[in-house]
């Protein structure tokens, strides 16, 4: 019997071989007609069937053997490639692979004739047999080539010529026979090689983990050695010291690469399965990939071939439609399956794309509120991002029915955890009738990461870098305070969203420190897409440290990721983001999350306002927020009519008033006419009243956040600020609407308006300036105040009808205003609105502490919740109950 | 040591290389005796400091550096269902290879490595705590003690962790 080595190395061969027939054969199928596809693929089988038969596998080498035959009709334009030939010959492979598992397993051939297989491809052989020239040779060998040198009956299992040079024939000696047996082949030697070039070797895995190993070795002793070196003094020393950690970390990359493998070697096996799962379920698609090229660890792709695989599978199966759903759609029949991958901020991106129908969202929705996945009144609060990734979550498959590729529902949570577990995360998005996209980020390495040394509970944990954002540091009672807590969770505000904090000590079930120390140490982690503060008693360094896996009974634990020796040879555990969020209750494992959680991606539009810009008489760059503007219209002059001595312009069934706004701001009659044809108007409505003012040229919008304020005693504006990096004068609104008609200067509400002080804090002076405005428009006294002390201290002196407040004041001001508010006898009833700087601020859970919130430039809407506050207010007064506001909760 | 019918003396056979001879690697725990075949054991060391393991199942003592590798400690008495151990007695580290690598066992002392011949092999005495029952794959009849054979898989299993 032959030697196992020579076994082995025959199966390793043989698999690469499949794999690229595969590939080829798959690519035949698009340019049937490519030559040098055809030689190719006759090479391969040409070399899989004589290893088969020098090494006495006979019925693998026999069914071989046929189908070479077949192909040498390919090659040679005797017959054309058709699909079913194509699945009759992908068939072949399969039993070849399966015979080469039976030799792997149990060094034998499994012993199944496959009688059925070779009589159809003998058939189909013989179908374009006999139209053709007749060669010789009873079993249909047409290339002379072959005639000279085939040795063995194809069919019959008789006993090899070949078999004299068995005995222990080196590896060799295959590239010897070969030469001979296919004369005008030269590249067979090489084709049996795998790769063409020389200056590559084949090196065994094991070996390289070996050396990885070895040099996550030669790390830590390096780290032992740095560690050391910094308490010596010794010149020579240092500087070995020094040398060593240069090389080792020079080593470290150079081993790392080693290791790596062009991603293509996954993608590789894809266009088969696109293949065969577009022809069994009748559709078509296109398969691109691009970035094969891109490399990755071999443990990753090890790890992700499952998980692509899968992920293709899906787009196949439920994201492209059928090609007449597809053309009733007008999209071309043929649907296109896009893989990508590249290297981006030190993570592997592999994307899939595809242009199907998408996810709908709604029967996701519906899917995951039927199995109990999900609440109704939850589901009604996801975005469409969301929804869209609820198709990760375990038992979830909305295929109507379980085919034998997917739809059992175990598919893709599996797959978000395979992924997760080397470290990546992995996200959907879709568009609903145009496909799907898959997005999945991996880091590079996994064995030597950087990590930071943190303390808590009298023991050293690591905090792997890639998770780490931002280390905060409160100091004080100040700082102690900046913690703040909203339904029972602490949190902080880290520049105008909530993080909330978990303390890691408590999370491991560790004594607390001993609180006289004055700091509080926050590090702000990321997990998936989540951020949150922890806690620790200390920080230390950064360190480059090795990932050791755990042993198998700690396996479990889902705050640990590892553990690492340090410098100092004790072990350390490192943290598993994910895991310690989950385990404090930050990080919710559903996929609601209270909209008081902006901890994403979106930046905090804080400050950002949409500004309308605009030219009029000699002020070159005017704003008004543009949540004020009705519409913008042109007029041409012919329009413009002349009534009561004012310009006026038969606009929606009313009568609009024009007014020039240069000869507003500036001194100086100018008639409306006489601007520009056709005149550039901004309509301003408050519901009731229109107005429309001329202006020279609407410039541009603006969304900015407004950084400089500057009040401004000129009438007609209310201040300057850098807008689009240009300083820019902003319109004082309400004024200037008011000096075009009175009618504006009273309230469009017919109740009993109330015109007490309303008192406006906001540390802003510019919005604070703006709400003053309206207010003081409608007719009520103002006072502001600059911050929460300030605003209380105003409030004990002065009567007060109703509080305007910031919501964003720092340090929690406004809640803060709020709950001494209410602890002080007099000012319990004042009710208190909150400006909010999104729509979605509005709805937040701790916007109930307020009695209303309004989005801070609107308006209307503050001066009606004013009024309906304070009509309330007066009607609870009248009743006598103590128990005030109805929006109070 | 309970009830032991003590058979003729069964004098370890050294040098006799019968097909049942075993060797087995001894340690103490509280005053049992425990042994596990010495192919299994991978070495045996004094006390190692450890770092804990917060919420880690209670038998897991900790971590400890072996010339590189992590290697987890389990805590025999705790294990067995024995008390703590008194403060400032430190146990000693028998480390064992199992499937996925080596564990130390952490025992109250060492004791020799000991022949002994098959024929005093039984099964574990019904009499013994469930506890320590579970954990043992049968005794061997010393002189005038009982050698209690470790089920080494057993012992590496610990609860899963909700």
């Amino acid at each position: 019997m032959e030697d196992q080595d020579i076994i082995n190395e025959f199966l390793i061969e043989s698999n690469e071989n499949l794999t690229r027939l595969e590939q080829e054969i798959v690519e035949l199928e698009r340019s049937p007609r490519d030559p040098a596809l055809l030689a190719s693929i006759f090479r391969t089988i040409h070399t899989i069937k004589g290893t088969c038969g020098f090494l006495a596998f006979t019925a693998l080498e026999s069914v071989a053997h046929i189908g070479e035959n077949i192909l040498s009709q390919l090659r040679n334009g005797e017959r054309q490639l058709t699909p079913q030939l194509t699945s009759l010959i992908l068939e072949t492979m399969d039993v070849i692979k399966k015979e080469l598992a039976s030799i792997e397993a149990t060094s034998k051939e499994s012993g199944e004739a496959y009688e059925d297989l070779r009589r159809r491809l003998t058939l189909t052989f013989d179908e374009v047999q006999g139209g053709v020239k007749g060669t010789p040779g009873a079993q249909g060998q047409d290339a002379p080539r072959q005639a000279d040198v085939e040795p063995a009956a194809p069919v019959a299992a008789a006993p090899e010529p070949e078999a004299p040079p068995q005995d222990a024939p080196p590896p060799e000696a295959f590239t010897k026979v070969e030469p001979e047996e296919a004369a005008a082949s030269p590249q067979a030697a090489a084709a049996k090689g795998g790769s063409i070039v020389d200056s590559t070797i084949r090196v065994d895995v094991a070996l390289l983990d070996k050396l990885m190993n070895l040099v996550g070795e030669l790390v830590l002793a390096r780290n032992q050695i740095l560690q050391f070196n910094s308490r010596q003094e010794d010149a020579t020393l240092n500087g070995t010291a020094q040398r060593l950690n240069l090389i080792t970390t020079q080593l470290q990359e150079g081993v790392m690469k080693t290791r790596m493998q062009p991603i293509g070697v996954v993608w590789n096996k894809l266009p088969r399965v696109v293949r065969d799962l577009a022809a069994s379920c009748g559709k078509q698609i296109q398969l691109e990939m691009d970035g094969a090229e891109t490399e990755l660890d071999k443990s990753i792709i090890e790890a992700i071939k499952d998980p692509l695989t899968h992920i293709v599978r899906n787009c196949c199966d439920h994201g492209i439609e059928p090609p007449a759903t597809r053309a009733k759609n007008g999209k071309p029949a043929q649907g296109r399956l896009l893989l990508r991958a590249y290297h981006e901020g030190g993570q592997v991106n592999i994307e899939i794309i595809d242009d199907g129908g998408g996810i709908s969202v709604s029967r996701v929705k519906q899917k995951a509120v039927e199995k109990g996945l999900l609440r109704p009144e939850q589901a009604e609060r996801l975005t469409e991002r969301e929804a869209a990734n609820l198709v990760f979550l375990p038992g979830f498959s909305t295929a109507e029915k379980v085919t034998s590729i997917s739809g059992r529902g175990v598919g893709m949570d599996v797959v978000k955890t395979n992924i997760e577990k080397i470290g990546g995360v992995v996200d959907l998005t879709s568009r609903a009738g145009e496909g799907t996209t898959v997005k999945i980020k991996i880091p590079l390495t996994l064995a030597i990461i950087p990590g930071l040394v943190v303390n808590s509970g009298g023991e050293r944990f690591i905090i792997p870098q890639v998770s780490l954002l931002e280390l905060l540091r409160l100091e004080g009672e100040a700082g102690k305070k900046q913690i703040e807590r909203i339904h029972g969770t602490p949190v902080y505000r880290r520049r105008g969203s909530l993080l909330p904090i978990a303390y890691l000590n408590e999370v491991l079930q560790l004594p607390a420190a001993n609180s006289d120390s004055d700091v509080v140490n926050i590090v702000v982690l990321q997990a998936e897409d989540r951020q949150f503060g922890l806690v620790v008693d200390a920080i230390n360094d950064t360190q480059e440290i090795v990932v050791k896996p755990l042993g198998k009974q700690l396996k479990g634990l889902t705050s640990y990721a590892g553990a690492t020796i340090m410098g100092d040879g004790k072990v350390a555990l490192i943290l598993d983001v994910l895991g310690i969020g989950q385990l404090s209750g930050v990080v919710s494992e559903s996929h609601t999350q209270g909209r008081a959680d902006t901890g994403k991606n979106e930046m905090s539009h804080q400050d950002h306002q949409t500004f309308l810009l605009f030219r009029a008489g000699k002020f070159e760059r005017l704003a008004v927020p543009l949540s004020l503007v009705a519409r913008l219209e042109e007029f041409p002059q012919a329009r413009i009519e002349r009534a009561g001595g004012k310009a006026v312009v038969q606009y929606r069934d009313q009568i609009l008033q024009l007014s020039l706004l240069s000869s507003m701001l500036q001194d100086g009659e100018t008639a409306v006419e006489n601007v520009s044809d056709p005149a550039q108007v901004i309509v301003f409505s408050d519901g009731k009243h229109m107005a429309g003012l001329v202006v020279d040229q609407i410039l541009d919008i603006h969304d900015e956040s407004i950084r400089i304020g500057k009040k401004s005693e000129r009438k007609g504006l209310s201040g300057s600020a850098v807008i689009g990096g240009k300083v820019t004068d902003f319109l004082d609104l309400p004024a200037v609407l008011q000096a075009t008609d009175e009618a504006w200067s009273t309230e469009s509400s017919s109740q009993p308006q109330s015109r007490s002080t309303v008192l406006v804090a906001d540390n802003r002076s510019f919005s604070r300036g703006l709400v003053r405005n309206y207010l003081e428009l409608a007719g009520h006294p103002v006072l502001e105040a600059v911050d929460q002390p300030d605003a209380l201290a105003k409030l004990d002196r002065n009567e007060v009808g109703a509080v305007v407040i910031s919501r964003n004041l720092p340090s929690g001001g406004a809640k803060r205003l709020v709950e001494q508010m209410r602890t002080r006898p007099g000012l319990t009833h004042i009710p208190v609105v909150a400006l909010c700087d999104s729509s979605e601020e509005l709805g937040a859970p701790d916007s109930s502490h307020f009695d209303a919130c309004v989005e801070r430039f609107d308006r209307n809407g503050l001066l009606q919740s004013l009024n309906q506050l304070a009509a309330a207010l007066q009607a609870h007064e009248l009743q006598g109950s103590p128990e005030l506001m109805g929006v109070r909760r | 040591m309970n009830n032991v019918t003590t058979h003729e003396a069964a004098k370890p056979d050294i040098g006799k290389a019968t097909d049942s001879n075993r060797q087995y690697s001894t340690f103490y725990i509280g005053d049992l005796f425990f042994g596990i075949e010495v192919l299994k054991v991978q070495e045996v060391l004094r006390y190692l400091e450890m770092t804990c393991v917060p919420l880690a199942p209670g038998v897991i003592e900790g971590l400890i550096n072996l010339r590189g590798q992590i290697v987890t400690a389990v805590d025999m008495r705790r294990r067995l269902g024995f008390s703590k151990r008194a403060d400032g007695e430190n146990p000693m580290n028998m480390v064992v290879r199992s499937d996925e690598g080596a564990v130390s066992l952490l025992v109250d002392e060492i004791g020799d490595v000991l022949d002994v011949t098959a024929g005093d092999y039984e099964s574990a005495p019904d009499n013994m705590p469930k506890e320590q029952r579970e954990m043992i794959e049968g005794v061997y009849k010393l002189d005038g003690r009982l050698l209690l054979v470790l089920n080494t898989e057993r012992v590496l299993q610990t609860q899963p962790l909700n």
